[in-house]
């Protein structure tokens, strides 16, 4: 099936890419929403300059729609995204890494079939330590660019995902209790290879800002 | 043992309404054995105590095309848990009629009698475009639009429109403890 993918450059959209490619199933698009509103109830916030590099390495075209991210309306602006690629690109389905989030995955499936598109969440309730056993036993390199949680230190960004970090998640996780896969906004992340990468990407620069327990880390790929 | 039977057409959909329940059959040290309609082998549903039906996305009817792959429901003494399409089919089975009613996302149901445990007011997760009517099922729970919650007259067939494998895991595992 033609699919296009809702991505943000982070583990869990990159892991559904992955498994729609592995269950036979063809990615003839990217879909990015960049928001303005970093408290966006539906989209994370990734930088356009990360995600076209992605894209790039993954030979894929992408649509990037930008929204104000001001609630329901920016389901507006996903919904003319989606229409943009079942008409260009030729999709049948959309492929989402929701996880957890009745709010998001119900907003997507009544877009995909207002649009009469399949909709897809491989990752659908899925145990968070799987998830993460999964992601590393199929080689995706994974770097943490955001922070905002109690325990979720400044220290964090830049860091990248291994077994012992995912050890150290697990240590913070019963002391604050945030969700080990982040799905409480707890880190974004960043996926710098995986299969379905032709090369990997190299950090070049970072910036990091914020304050308390919010901070964030833009960085330039290459 | 338990069969689960899987019911989506494309196997990446397997990960959304199948797995989700193997986990929780997993996670309660249920022991089971999962198979697609297609491929069902009566040795299985005769080796079964139970038999849950997976339910599948919203624009997958294919099941529904082959129905007649699910007549030995009809002969079936043993208890059967149908989510979602899984109820369609059981109702369909008991010649039931299909009604559209979509209902998307988070949802409150009323159960009025005890279901599996169930009584009362419960949010619920719903992924649905159809819905089933048959004279041989009791309802017992249903929402603003439709019904919820079914049990045939007869037999130990349970149906449910929501999903449980979302919200409201208990119903299932209650059902694997019938």
């Amino acid at each position: 099936m033609k699919c296009a993918v809702l991505f943000s450059g982070g583990k869990d959209s990159t892991y559904a890419a992955y498994l729609a490619k592995h269950y036979n199933n063809e990615i003839t698009c990217l879909i990015s929403i960049i928001s303005e509103n970093p408290e966006s109830y539906m989209f994370h916030t990734p930088s356009i300059s990360k995600v076209n590099k992605q894209a790039e390495v993954m030979n894929l075209p992408i649509i990037i729609k930008k929204t104000k991210g001001i609630k329901e309306e920016e389901l507006k602006d996903l919904e003319y995204a989606i229409k943009n690629a079942k008409i260009n690109y030729d999709i049948e389905a959309v492929v989402t890494g929701a996880v957890e989030s009745a709010y998001q995955a119900s907003r997507v499936q009544k877009i995909c079939d207002n649009l009469n598109l399949e909709c897809f969440n491989p990752l659908w309730q899925k145990d968070p330590e799987e998830l993460w056993n999964n992601l590393l036993k199929n080689g995706f390199e994974i770097i943490i660019i955001g922070v905002a949680a109690e325990g979720m230190d400044k220290e964090l960004l830049g860091k990248k995902i291994d077994c012992e970090m995912v050890n150290k998640l697990k240590g913070i996780n019963s002391k604050y209790k945030i969700h080990l896969s982040f799905e409480g906004g707890e880190a974004e992340t960043f996926v710098l290879n995986c299969p379905l990468f032709s090369k990997e990407l190299i950090v070049q620069a970072n910036q990091i800002s914020g304050r308390r327990n919010s901070w964030k880390m833009e960085i330039d790929v290459k | 043992m338990i069969a689960l039977i899987k019911t989506p057409n494309n196997k990446l959909h397997d990960l959304e309404f199948v797995k989700p329940i193997e986990d929780i059959l997993k996670k309660n040290n249920v022991n089971f054995k999962s198979a697609h309609y297609t491929k069902l082998n009566k040795k299985l549903i005769k080796k079964a105590d139970k038999i849950i039906i997976s339910g599948t996305s919203l624009k997958d009817n294919n099941f529904l095309t082959y129905i007649n792959n699910f007549n030995w429901i009809k002969e079936c003494e043993k208890p059967i848990l149908g989510i979602c399409g899984g109820m369609h089919i059981l109702g369909l089975i008991f010649n039931g009629e299909m009604k559209k009613y979509q209902e998307i996302g988070l949802t409150e149901v009323i159960f009025k009698n005890d279901f599996l445990g169930f009584h009362g007011r419960h949010l619920v997760y719903e992924l649905h475009n159809l819905n089933v009517e048959s004279k041989e099922f009791k309802t017992y729970a249903v929402s603003k639009h439709c019904i919820q919650a079914i049990k045939h007259k007869k037999k130990p067939f349970y149906g449910v429109q929501f999903h449980p494998e979302v919200r409201n895991k208990n119903l299932l595992v209650n059902f694997t403890n019938l």
